[in-house]
């Protein structure tokens, strides 16, 4: 992409010998381009395999490490090339990012590996072609989930205890991880086995037991050995109530405890028998009571302590709510509308079933779930067919989001399985030492002396100055022409619409590029022109100060919408060039904007009467660097 | 069941989706261009030969089938105009630079209207100018034609300009070319009548050494 625009802008500039006898003005002298136009061939070697590519490749993209001299740093004057010590395989995409303007992201490598080869060489990420755009994403938004995750377990897990924590800290360790002391592992083991008592006693209570001495009718056990049972259920509860006590005691953050789904498991399982205690045995109550039994069965959710796997169950529905929630509208429409036809289908039949819709739903559900009880059946033929449609939707309906969740819980149940077998082998010093294999990297460079020291360092920046911005440079001066052509001069949004309202009362000027030389006669239009001065006059002090300005890694997406701003940024702003002209595309580079001034003499402005203007546009100084950051297509 | 149903769908809808692309690709047939050879250019043309290698392997990059069409050709030239529409002069642009009138731009027409414009001598770059204002190519720029290129050339300066565009700035651009150009008055400028007005200009004739060294 940039090589065509680059490509052709001599040919535009060419095309502009058609104004010429139309212009009213004299055009501008162009800017004169003193570097030597023939082009060479440089040679890059990167880890011995040798690439070699035209010089002018590699300065369309000024801004990176090869389009700057910045790869005077690795010259090796003994052989004459450029040596790298990175990766071959990743240098291609590279190097072709420089010949066809995209940059595209290979599938099989790591994507780490790519961001840092990428980082290196001083090219942004965001300027990965559509084609590859999605994929990249993708991965490094898998990357960073994995990332965040293995930090967290290894912040989970590794972290040894200061040597001064408090008791409470200790304890709340025991409790989070029972296998640091055998304490927590003795209590964590007496634990899952109470729960698991207590959840056999609740089944176990229920069964018919033989009916004591002189009684027909089956007991159940738990009213036969009621004594036994309740001093059972009473050691269980006294356990679990002396666990969540401790916990609460042990708690860092109590409030966040305390609203964990676990601390409510908790309190559900023992609050029932808590609550039997107080109550009276009265026999109006007596049925809410029973109802409290019930939830003693929610001790068996306190083993998800114990187990991962149930942990594991709970993330994915979680994860998958929306998958859920989608799954249970649509069954619920499907059933409805089946309920009413078959209501409507039976209802002349005699005896039927189908006495009222909702009676209908239960058919309804059982058929869809293709369970079949065949507790309710239709009759009529009608019945029977839309029965066997109502059958064969709900196989569909089901199937839908099924694959959803399984595909999220494999994800999850993967990642589980990957901390686990990380903590068990305990890796150390991950993200480790890159500065430390920098500072070898660095000190090793020094030594093989591939360091060619920079002696005319003033000469190349002046080189650097000239390389990023000749295409401007030439660009500027086209659209100069044009300007001189027509004799009008290209101006922003905001400034026309002032014009436009100033126009209204009578404002008038005499058409005079040259701002410098004329403090113009009505009052209405000195503002505007020491706005411009002044904002020409920042453009030309930003340019000379441009390592403030100049960001590499930041892009912004450019909006036609006006910042106050000459002409001279305001062409620079058509940097964003794409063949396909859509404004919100990027390349790789980024530049500061210099106002050039060789070319237009007239723009040479004295300091004073623009000062004012500087202190009062201040704001304007201020949201011209933020937009600075634009794109080369060099 | 629901679930095996489920995951044999997921499986196989992901195989047929891409099958039909490819086809659709291939069919856009390779048309392919190669220019004469690189001493008949440079005896045709006022380039040496490092400058034309260096101009073909830019065209070469950008339009791998070696001819431009004319609607790639507006968008190149939009490109550099982003203020206005530059499509309207990019067509006269291009029906000038394809003098054979095929419809496309070949990197021999390319060159061609380059040597001329950068390299060529005062009257052939005035000769091509006529050509390019000259719309019907019938010898003669009447006003029409001449309005319609003007009127181009302000589109490209798109809407806003300093100061603000007035509508009848195009006419009145024309008139004063007219009034420049046409010696005898009939309302059409010839080729002579304009190279002689051209020749006589001292600011045209300075500006049209301006472009020299563009290459």
């Amino acid at each position: 992409m940039a090589a065509g625009v680059a490509t052709w802008l001599p040919f535009a500039r060419a095309a502009a010998v058609g104004w010429l006898p139309l212009a009213k003005k004299t055009m501008p002298k162009p800017p004169v381009d003193k570097k030597s136009r023939s082009d060479e061939i440089l040679i890059v070697n990167v880890s011995g395999l040798r690439f070699q590519t035209w010089k002018n490749t590699l300065d369309r993209y000024p801004d990176t490490l090869l389009g700057s001299s910045e790869k005077e740093f690795f010259y090796n004057e003994d052989t004459q090339e450029y040596f790298f010590d990175r990766d071959p395989e990743m240098f291609r995409h590279i190097l072709n990012f420089y010949r066809t303007g995209k940059l595209h992201y290979p599938r099989q490598e790591c994507i780490q590996a790519f961001d840092e080869e990428l980082a290196f060489y001083g090219i942004v990420p965001d300027i990965i072609g559509d084609c590859c755009m999605e994929e990249y994403r993708d991965r490094k938004k898998e990357n960073q989930e994995r990332l965040a995750e293995d930090t967290e377990a290894e912040m989970a897990t590794d972290v040894p205890l200061p040597p001064n924590s408090t008791p409470r800290e200790r304890l709340w360790r025991a409790f989070e991880n029972p296998h640091t002391s055998t304490m927590a592992l003795v209590f964590y083991y007496v634990t899952g086995f109470f729960i698991a008592v207590s959840v056999i006693a609740n089944v176990v209570e229920t069964v018919p037991c033989r009916p004591p001495k002189g009684s027909v009718k089956d007991l159940p056990c738990g009213e036969k050995y009621s004594v036994a049972f309740f001093c059972m259920d009473t050691a269980c509860v006294l356990i679990f109530t002396f666990e969540y006590l401790m916990r609460l005691f042990a708690a860092p953050s109590r409030c966040k405890f305390m609203r964990s789904v676990m601390s409510v498991i908790d309190v559900v399982a023992i609050m029932p028998y808590y609550i039997g205690l107080v109550m009276p045995e009265n026999e109006d109550v007596s049925g809410a009571f029973v109802t409290l039994r019930v939830f003693r069965v929610f001790r068996i959710f306190k083993f998800s302590r114990h187990s991962q796997g149930l942990r594991i169950l709970g993330y994915t529905l979680k994860s998958c709510a929306s998958e859920l929630g989608f799954l249970l509208f649509s069954l619920t429409m499907a059933i409805i509308i089946f309920a009413t036809v078959m209501f409507y289908a039976e209802k002349g039949t005699k005896g039927t079933n189908f006495t009222s819709i909702p009676a209908s739903f239960w058919y309804t559900i059982v058929t869809m779930t293709t369970l079949g009880y065949g507790d309710m059946v239709p009759n009529t033929i009608a019945g029977k067919i839309f029965g066997s449609i109502c059958s064969l939707s709900g196989v569909l309906v089901i199937a839908l989001p099924v694959p959803v969740i399984v595909s999220n819980f494999s994800r999850i149940y993967h990642q589980n399985q990957r901390a686990d077998k990380m903590r068990a082998q305990q890796v150390r010093g991950r993200g480790a030492s890159s500065a430390l294999a920098l500072f070898t990297h660095l000190s090793l460079i020094c030594k093989c002396g591939f360091f060619s020291p920079q002696d005319h360092d003033s000469d190349s920046a002046a080189l650097c100055l000239k390389n990023r911005s000749s295409f401007e440079h030439q660009h500027h001066h086209l659209l100069h022409c044009l300007e001189k052509t027509t004799n009008h001069e290209f101006t922003d949004e905001l400034t026309y619409s002032e014009m436009c309202m100033t126009e209204s009362v009578g404002y008038r000027t005499s058409r005079s590029t040259s701002l410098s030389s004329q403090q113009v006669v009505s009052s209405s239009c000195c503002p505007r022109r020491a706005k411009r001065r002044a904002i020409r006059l920042a453009n030309s002090t930003v340019s000379v100060s441009r390592g403030s300005v100049q960001e590499l890694d930041t892009l912004q997406v450019l909006k036609s919408s006006a910042v106050p701003q000459s002409r001279s940024s305001l062409n620079a702003r058509t940097e964003d060039l794409k063949l396909n002209c859509e404004q919100r595309d990027y390349t790789a580079a980024i530049i500061s904007i210099p106002t050039p001034p060789a070319n237009t003499p007239d723009e040479s402005l004295p300091p004073s009467p623009a000062v004012p203007g500087i202190l009062r546009n201040s704001r304007s100084i201020s949201s011209f660097t933020h937009e600075t950051v634009k794109i080369s297509s060099l | 069941m629901g679930l095996v149903m489920g995951t044999f769908s997921m499986q196989s809808k992901q195989v047929d989706y891409r099958k039909d692309k490819v086809d659709d690709d291939l069919e856009m047939t390779m048309v392919c261009h190669r220019p004469e050879g690189l001493d008949q250019l440079e005896a045709q043309t006022n380039f040496n030969k490092r400058e034309l290698q260096v101009l073909y392997r830019g065209f070469k990059n950008e339009c791998p089938s070696g001819v431009v069409n004319e609607d790639t050709f507006k968008q190149i030239y939009s490109q550099f105009f982003p203020h206005g529409d530059a499509s309207t002069y990019a067509h006269y642009l291009f029906n000038a630079f394809d003098s054979g009138h095929s419809g496309s731009i070949k990197f021999e027409d390319f060159v061609t209207a380059l040597s001329i414009l950068l390299r060529g001598s005062t009257r052939e770059k005035l000769q091509w100018t006529f050509n390019l204002y000259d719309i019907n190519r019938d010898g003669y720029i009447n006003k029409e034609e001449m309005t319609d290129i003007v009127r181009a050339i302000y589109d490209m300066m798109g809407k806003y300009t300093y100061p603000a565009l007035k509508t009848d700035a195009p006419k009145q651009h024309v008139d004063a070319f007219f009034q420049k150009m046409d010696k005898n008055r009939d309302g059409v400028v010839t080729l002579d009548e304009f190279l002689l007005s051209c020749q006589e200009d001292e600011n045209i004739m300075r500006s049209l050494q301006l472009f020299e060294n563009v290459i």
